[in-house]
């Protein structure tokens, strides 16, 4: 009988399995820990309506105290832990506190990964992760103040439209020969930065940061080719990493996160995590991944709600992610590596199209930009490894899901 | 505050006054409406907002857009009355709306 479920890290797969533990009439002790002092909140606005100052702060939890309150969630926020005793099967806070559990669950998360060159920690330098980054950011962006963004990856390109959008003069730095080159095709690529460029923001590929330069704060960006940029403020997107000190403290198995298998288990039968920190099997794409996405955490965040109540649930779902950027909303579903075949469907220029993934001729990823339709449709077809005919789906007048 | 009522997969009734402003989603996933996953936020980018508006307020909300249009000819049985209930801003004159969560969402 589990009396005592603890989860520590307060973010969407903890929102997400607080529910489920109450849904599913677990009724014993429940205690959420988180090293924010908010209540769990979304983080995709805050690139986007929260950082524009459109969404107000209080439309971010998932949830409201009264809501906690009513589930008898014991909530502890603004507070971290320290250490996980496996032995004694409890976790240790950092002002001392010690929380026995029955089951743990591990969802802390992943943090931004930090610029290592010099003048690297002078002020200015920003990161966009959550509510009190977006605070300091947004009191530097007024009109006309000079942004330079590094990284050309969602939270890069996302702040600079929105950034953009305040009236900032904003320059992003891609080291690779694309934007988003890790994660959306060249045509994709091509059609945002050319949407950037027509708003207004400078985008430099194939630059490699080298050096910071300024006397208090951050006035200068030089590259390796000796190009300099001046900046007011400069906003860091280059990437996450995940959480995983306390877990690999306490002797948990982490590669490229806390590694757990298709049902969140850690190698400790009282230890489960989800969320951006897990490595987990993707059984559908048969590997091993580490997702941030809300998707997944919100899923993993249920799954593991569930077989910690000893409900055996599997996590094995198709990724799926999106972006908005000035009025373009990126839609992406599957996961492309590995493809043999790419199968472009409309045209950029009328603003609504997508690129189609094959592998072995079966439909393994879809980017859709402006189009719902299509991004939809291929949800269902990627998990029913539907093996679509690729004339068919070149053409954008046959829908996706008859393209079979 | 307008108060609107889901009618939830299970045939409860949750009648829940909500700020104008927010939207229909939020109104329902702050109170814990069983079916309004959300799990986008908002952002019309997952389909798991879905809800059968009842004919009598159907007209009264403003049409679909094509993004909308698109998540849900593909989403879990769409209807003539399908919405997203995160494309729905409350408004004073929503007072009253009465909307069905479907089975499943996605």
């Amino acid at each position: 009988m589990t009396s005592t479920i603890l989860i520590i890290g307060g973010g969407q797969a903890a929102a997400q399995a607080v529910d489920t533990l109450r849904r599913e009439g677990f009724d014993g002790r429940l205690v959420l820990v988180g090293d924010e002092p908010h209540l769990p909140y979304q983080r995709p606005p805050l690139s986007k309506q929260f950082l524009a100052g459109e969404l107000a702060a209080d439309r971010l939890p998932f949830r409201h105290q009264p809501f906690y309150d009513g589930h008898r969630v014991e909530l502890k926020l603004g507070k971290e832990a320290a250490r996980i005793d496996r032995d004694a099967r409890r976790v240790v806070l950092a002002d001392g506190e010690e929380i026995a559990y029955d089951r743990l669950m591990l969802s802390v998360g992943a943090r931004s990964r930090e610029l290592t060159c010099p003048g690297a920690t002078l002020a200015g330098v920003h990161y966009l992760r959550g509510i009190a980054d977006v605070a300091a950011i947004r009191e530097g962006l007024k009109p006309g103040s000079r942004v330079v963004v590094i990284g050309g990856g969602y939270i890069g390109l996302e702040t600079a439209a929105t950034a953009r959008k305040l009236g900032c003069a904003v320059t992003a730095l891609e080291m690779a020969d694309r934007v988003m080159n890790r994660v959306v095709a060249s045509s994709v690529s091509e059609y945002f930065a050319h949407e950037h460029r027509t708003q207004g923001v400078k985008i430099v590929c194939n630059t490699r940061v080298v050096r910071l330069e300024g006397t208090r704060s951050v006035e200068r960006v030089v590259c390796a080719d000796g190009s300099t940029y001046e900046a007011d403020m400069l906003i860091v997107g280059v990437g996450a990493v995940p959480n995983t000190e306390l877990a690999a403290a306490a002797g948990l198995e982490c590669e490229n996160g806390i590694v757990v298998d298709e049902r969140c288990r850690t190698g400790d039968p009282a230890i489960f995590a989800a969320g951006d920190c897990t490595s987990h099997p993707s059984l559908r794409f048969g590997m091993r991944v580490r997702l941030e996405s809300v998707d997944n955490a919100f899923e993993q965040g249920k799954a593991a709600a569930l077989n910690m109540l000893d409900r055996p649930t599997v996590h094995d779902r198709v990724p799926w992610f999106w972006s908005d950027q000035f009025d373009n909303k990126l839609l992406i579903v599957g996961l492309s590596q590995g493809f043999d075949q790419q199968v472009l469907r409309g045209d950029p220029a009328t603003r609504g199209f997508s690129v189609c993934y094959l592998k072995g001729g079966e439909l393994i990823a879809v980017e859709a930009v402006n189009h719902s339709k299509d991004y939809m449709a291929a949800r269902k077809m990627i998990a029913d490894r539907a093996r679509p005919d690729a004339d068919k789906l070149a053409d954008p007048q046959v829908a996706l899901k008859d393209a079979v | 505050m307008p108060k609107v009522v889901f009618i939830e997969p299970s045939g409860e009734r949750r009648e829940i006054a909500a700020p104008v402003g927010l939207s229909l989603m939020e109104a329902g996933r702050q109170n814990g409406v069983d079916g309004i996953v959300a799990q986008c936020g908002g952002a019309c980018a997952c389909a798991t907002c879905h809800v059968y508006v009842s004919p009598a307020w159907l007209a009264k909300l403003k049409p679909r857009d094509e993004m909308e249009e698109g998540m849900l000819e593909n989403a879990w049985q769409p209807r003539e009355n399908s919405r997203l209930s995160c494309q729905i801003p409350l408004t004073a004159d929503l007072d009253g709306l009465e909307v069905t969560v479907p089975e499943q969402q996605g």
